[in-house]
């Protein structure tokens, strides 16, 4: 170990990623972990149970899968317009960017209206969380990954400002890109939770 | 020491470099700087270790003298009861001894406080990757502070069910109250604040070291916080949903721990449906994790301690590395021996056993390593050599102890009696706590500019390692008699009556303990004004860290030095003095 050794090596094993990048995907696989604890609760509950759906909401589940399609399909959209407002900044399109971006939070918000809509309506029904880990674990999935969903439209309104500025171009476009990797994360863990709680 | 510093093209420190900021605020109190919230993260760290001790002495007397008064503290905190502690608070004491020693100052000083200040300058960076993320997640310890003091003075008082919370007491106990449910959002703030830092730290590392360091080239101390920071990252997270569902439990009133036909005062509690294992599961694959947590960071630190202070090479540098590495992988698959009374499958014991007895292997390989660099080395005996060497020690003790109880069928006699709190404090006091003593008695020279004495040091370090053992090694054998632990009136059964000699004997020990602290803290804050001056390299080290004045400049180096070697270049042969610093360029001197 006592060569002198040449001042690069650091610099060719540093990955070629930004400072950003590294951090936001260590960020989401910590997020990852915290949803795998809260569906592994879910997964292990439900196969140990003799009946999962009480009989009060028998035979078809309390939960309405046409109105979760939909709003599937809305976030599903989001993270597509998330995707053309980053190939818009590369090409340093401001106007696409602030109509996909716009259009992305308008997408996230509708799923969260949606969300309070379908939560008040079940709840008003007497789904409640302690009537039964069928619903319990409904709202805790449901509920960490609309919190996960806040953040990112929150996440975005922060952005805003700098986005309607112009600050963003095809030279300097790392935020948008880093909004843009927290914001798929978010719908993927959606599909895998619509999935697993509405279709199975 | 900075001999020959190279200068750097100007592609190789990415980062800005920020100015120092001016006015109290900015620059001691919401600092960016990774030196100072480093020191953050100490100061707040030792303040609760005081807190945290003087819990554990309450619990020493009630152990000792149920019936006592408690002297000094009893009039004011136990009026009703003409100053002698019931059980109750008791139960409360225990708990959150527990709880602050590990959440609020086991992993804050070993990860925070030595992780923030130690990363950026052993790799040669000017800062941390992200500064402003750094001061939120000291900052999100606040909150977490605030759950734990608030929790004492909420009705019903704080949490009771142990510092590992098994449903059904956590969910039960003060149902209604406030305790337990502030104990759990408190114990969430401080994942927070841990992942942001595990975010912090690997990116640092990966990112932001200087030309020619290398990932072989760097300290172990880094080393072990990069692996400390990949526990944290992946393992806290799901500490955090467990937590989510106990507050749910208690708030809400779901069933995701809680089964059907569970009956309080006659009357039938309406969960049903839930898995108090599941908990169990939950909370120790954090748990356990966080075990490597609280004692990887203080190996790292030891191995350049006893490097340093040996005046040798550390022994075994890369099975160092890979050890530290096996360590933590197998860290995440052994939760389950926590579990082998708790009725879960006894073949997912027999696998939990074998994976726990295999990290006897990468453990022994590092006792082993630290041997031989302690073999024939020069061996200067400071006050931060003498805790390093006694963190080896202990830890063979409370590493061999592991062994035994990692067994299943010798579990079965030793779970939840003294053996297992004997075991525990082995680790965590002789091992993370000896760790956390060397490592501030090695680089407080760093951060103040001034050494600590070290003739105090030295008695403080004696009377420590003396009490220590007298207070838990008597808990090995009283253990093995049967001592259960938690309960807070041994006397009230037969068979442990005659134990109790034992239990005044361990007192007493654990008072001279706490005492001798006393000289740690006036060495402490002594040592600000009236140390003997530092300079640049006190010890002789070999690390980018000592190239920087003492303490560091804000921005820790005056140009990013270059480094030629790995850090533990001791009796080079290729230099008269019997050190070689990292960044010291041989090539460019000239001959003599």
């Amino acid at each position: 170990m006592s060569d002198t050794g040449s001042a690069h090596a650091a610099q060719r094993e540093s990955f070629g990623a930004t400072p950003g990048k590294i951090g936001m995907w260590l960020f989401l696989a910590s997020d990852a972990m915290g949803f795998m604890g809260l569906i592994i609760a879910y997964m292990v509950l439900r196969i140990a149970s003799p009946v999962w759906i009480p009989e009060q909401w028998q035979p078809d589940g309390a939960l309405a899968i046409g109105l979760t399609a939909v709003m599937t399909f809305i976030l599903i959209c989001s993270s597509m317009t998330m995707v053309l407002a980053l190939a818009a900044v590369r090409r340093d399109d401001q106007k696409g960017l602030v109509r996909y971006l716009g259009l992305t939070l308008l997408g996230g918000l509708t799923f969260l209206g949606l969300q309070v809509y379908e939560w008040t309506h079940l709840i008003h029904s007497g789904f409640t969380a302690p009537s039964s880990n069928y619903a319990a674990t409904f709202f805790s999935l449901t509920g960490f990954h609309g919190a996960h969903v806040t953040s990112g439209v929150i996440y975005l309104l922060i952005l805003f400002p700098s986005i309607l500025k112009g600050k963003f171009s095809s030279t300097n476009h790392s935020p948008i890109e880093l909004y843009g990797l927290f914001w798929h994360f978010v719908d993927l863990v959606w599909i895998i939770l619509f999935t697993i709680i509405y279709l199975i | 020491m900075s001999d020959h510093p190279v200068a750097h093209t100007p592609g190789q420190v990415a980062h800005e470099t920020h100015h120092e900021p001016q006015g109290f605020l900015r620059k001691y109190v919401f600092s960016t700087n990774h030196k100072v919230i480093g020191i953050q993260f100490l100061f707040s760290g030792l303040l609760w270790m005081l807190i945290g001790g003087l819990l554990a002495m309450l619990v020493r007397h009630k152990l000792a003298w149920p019936e006592g008064h408690i002297p000094v503290l009893g009039d004011a905190l136990f009026k009703g009861n003409q100053g002698v502690m019931d059980d109750a608070s008791y139960n409360m004491f225990f708990t959150m001894h527990a709880s602050v020693m590990i959440f609020l100052v086991i992993i804050p000083t070993l990860v925070g406080a030595f992780g923030n200040y130690l990363i950026p300058l052993q790799i040669g960076a000017r800062d941390m990757a992200f500064p402003t993320l750094n001061m939120i997640s000291y900052w999100m310890m606040w909150p977490a502070y605030a759950c734990f003091i608030a929790s004492f003075l909420v009705e019903g008082g704080a949490a009771t069910g142990g510092w590992t919370a098994y449903p059904p007491i956590s969910v039960l106990e003060g149902q209604g109250q406030l305790g337990q449910t502030l104990w759990a959002a408190g114990v969430i703030c401080v994942g927070w604040s841990s992942v942001m830092g595990a975010i912090n730290y690997i990116t640092t590392i990966i990112k932001l070291r200087a030309p020619g360091m290398t990932f072989f080239r760097m300290p172990l101390a880094v080393w072990s916080l990069f692996v400390t920071a990949i526990l944290t990252l992946l393992a806290t997270p799901v500490l955090a949903s467990a937590m989510i569902c106990l507050i749910l439990e208690r708030v809400v009133g779901t069933s995701f721990f809680m089964t059907a036909n569970v009956f309080v005062g006659g009357t039938e509690l309406a969960h049903s449906g839930g898995m108090p294992l599941l908990w169990q599961h939950m909370f120790w694959f954090y748990s356990h994790p966080a075990v490597y947590i609280m004692i990887l960071p203080a190996m790292g630190m030891v191995s350049d301690i006893i490097s340093t202070f040996a005046r040798k090479p550390l022994f075994g540098y890369r099975p160092m590395v890979y050890s530290l590495c096996a360590i933590a992988g197998l860290g995440f698959v052994v939760w389950g021996h926590h579990m082998f009374q708790s009725g879960m499958n006894p073949y997912l014991g027999m696998t939990f056993m074998i994976s726990t007895t295999m990290i006897a292997l990468p453990s022994a390989v590092k006792v082993f390593n630290w041997l031989g660099t302690l073999w024939g080395g020069q061996i200067r005996f400071t006050a931060a050599m003498l805790n390093a060497v006694a963190f080896v020690g202990m830890f063979i003790i409370g590493g061999l102890s592991g062994v035994f109880m990692a067994s299943t069928p010798v579990d079965v006699q030793l779970h939840d009696t003294y053996f297992i709190v004997a075991h525990l404090h082995y680790v965590l006091f002789g091992g993370s706590m000896f760790g956390i003593f060397a490592g501030i008695y090695m680089w407080y020279p760093k951060m103040f500019g001034r050494c600590m004495n070290e003739r105090l040091g030295r008695w403080h370090f004696g009377g420590t390692f003396i009490f220590f053992n007298i207070t838990f090694f008597t808990m090995h054998y009283i253990g093995l008699m049967g001592m259960q632990r938690r309960i807070g009136v041994p006397s009230n059964f037969e068979l442990l009556k005659p134990l109790q000699p034992w239990q005044i004997l361990m007192t007493v020990s654990a008072f001279c303990l706490f005492l001798f602290q006393i000289l740690f803290i006036i060495n402490f804050f002594r040592s600000f004004k009236h140390g003997e001056k530092a300079g640049d390299n006190p010890w002789e080290s070999n690390s980018l860290e000592w190239a920087c004045s003492s303490p560091p400049w804000h921005e820790n180096f005056e140009v990013i030095p270059t480094v030629y070697r790995g850090p533990y270049e001791y009796a080079s042969p290729e230099v008269e003095e019997d050190y070689l610093p990292q960044s010291r360029d041989t090539k460019q001197e000239p001959a003599s």
